[in-house]
C-alpha cells in the first residue's frame, strides 16, 4: 500500500466523499432513466391496445 | 455531416443516445479509472504540500466541470429560449444535478484539502465564496424545475435563473484572476509553464479530467434521454385521460 504520511487520513477521505457522490449520482441516474423507460413502455402499451 | 438541429427532435436525440451513452461511459470509466490510478499511486508527493497534492485529480476536474456544466446550461438555455428546443431546456434540466454534483464535490475536497494546508476548512475568499454561491444557484434552479408544474414555464424561469447565474459561474472561474488576496491559490493549469503544476502531476491530470469531462458527457446525455421519455409519457397519459 501507498504510503501517504501524516495526510493519510486528508487524502483517503477526499477520495471516499468524492467516491461516493459520484456513485450516488450514477446510480439515481441509471434507476431513474430505467423507471422512466419501463413507465414508458406500459404507456405505450395501453395505448396500443 | 447531420446538422446540430436535427438533434432537436427528441426521437434523433433519444436514438443516437442509445448508440453514444455505452461507449462514452466506457471511455470514461477507463480514463478516470486510469488517472486516479496514475495520479495516487504513481506520483511523487509535492515537497511543500506532501500526500495532500494527490486531491488535486479530483479537486480540479469537479471544479472546472462545475463551471463548464453551468455554462453547458446557459447555451442550451439560451437555445430554448430563442429557437423553444425542448430538448435543450430538457439537456439543461438533466446536467443540473451533474454540475451540483461536481461543485459539491470541488467544495468539500477543497474544505478537506484546505485544513492541513491552511489551518482552516472555510475562508470566505472569492473564489470560495462564489463556489457556494454557485451551488445555492444550481440547488435553487432544481428547486425550481421542481417546483413548477407547466414545463414550458418552468423552462422559461429557469432559463432566466441560468442567465443570472452566469455571472457566478465566470466569477467562480476567474475570481483569483480579479481580487489578488484570498487564501485560494491561482488557476493549478496555466498556458504559462512557470504558472502550471510540474508535468509529473499535470499529464495524470489531464486523464482525469478528460475522464470527468466524458463522465458528465455520458451522464448528461443519459439524463436527457430520460427526461425526453418522462415527457412522452406524461402526453400518453394525459391523451389517455382525455379518452
Amino acid at each position: 500500500m501507498i504510503d501517504l504520511g501524516k495526510y493519510a487520513e486528508v487524502v483517503l477521505s477526499a477520495y471516499g466523499a468524492s467516491f461516493v457522490m459520484l456513485a450516488v449520482l450514477v446510480l439515481a441516474s441509471v434507476r431513474k432513466s430505467r423507471k422512466a423507460l419501463k413507465n414508458l413502455q406500459k404507456a405505450e402499451e395501453r395505448r396500443n391496445g | 455531416m447531420a446538422s446540430l438541429w436535427e438533434y432537436a427532435n427528441p426521437a434523433k436525440f433519444s436514438r443516437t443516445a442509445d448508440v453514444v451513452v455505452p461507449w462514452v461511459s466506457v471511455l470514461a470509466g477507463i480514463a478516470l479509472v486510469g488517472g486516479l490510478v496514475w495520479g495516487f499511486f504513481f506520483t511523487p508527493d509535492d515537497y511543500r504540500q506532501g500526500a495532500t497534492v494527490k486531491i488535486i485529480y479530483l479537486h480540479v476536474p469537479a471544479a472546472l466541470l462545475a463551471i463548464n456544466a453551468w455554462l453547458m446550461m446557459l447555451v442550451t438555455s439560451l437555445v430554448w429560449l430563442i429557437r423553444r428546443h425542448h430538448v435543450s431546456a430538457l439537456a439543461a434540466k438533466a446536467a443540473a444535478p451533474v454540475g451540483m454534483t461536481m461543485t459539491l464535490i470541488a467544495l468539500i475536497t477543497g474544505a478537506i484539502w484546505g485544513q492541513p494546508m491552511w489551518g482552516t476548512w472555510w475562508a470566505w475568499d472569492p473564489r470560495l465564496t462564489s463556489f457556494l454561491i454557485l451551488f445555492m444557484f444550481y440547488l435553487g434552479y432544481i428547486a425550481l424545475w421542481e417546483a413548477i408544474d407547466d414545463p414550458d414555464t418552468a423552462a422559461d424561469l429557469t432559463s432566466v435563473l441560468c442567465l443570472v447565474g452566469s455571472v457566478f459561474a465566470l466569477l467562480s472561474r476567474y475570481a483569483v484572476n480579479f481580487w489578488n488576496q484570498g487564501l485560494h491559490q491561482g488557476a493549478s493549469l496555466s498556458l504559462d509553464k512557470e504558472k502550471n503544476v510540474a508535468d509529473v502531476f499535470y499529464l495524470p491530470l489531464l486523464v482525469c479530467i478528460a475522464g470527468f469531462t466524458l463522465l458528465f458527457i455520458s451522464l448528461v446525455l443519459l439524463r436527457t434521454r430520460t427526461e425526453i421519455r418522462i415527457r412522452r409519457c406524461r402526453a400518453l397519459e394525459a391523451r389517455e385521460r382525455m379518452g
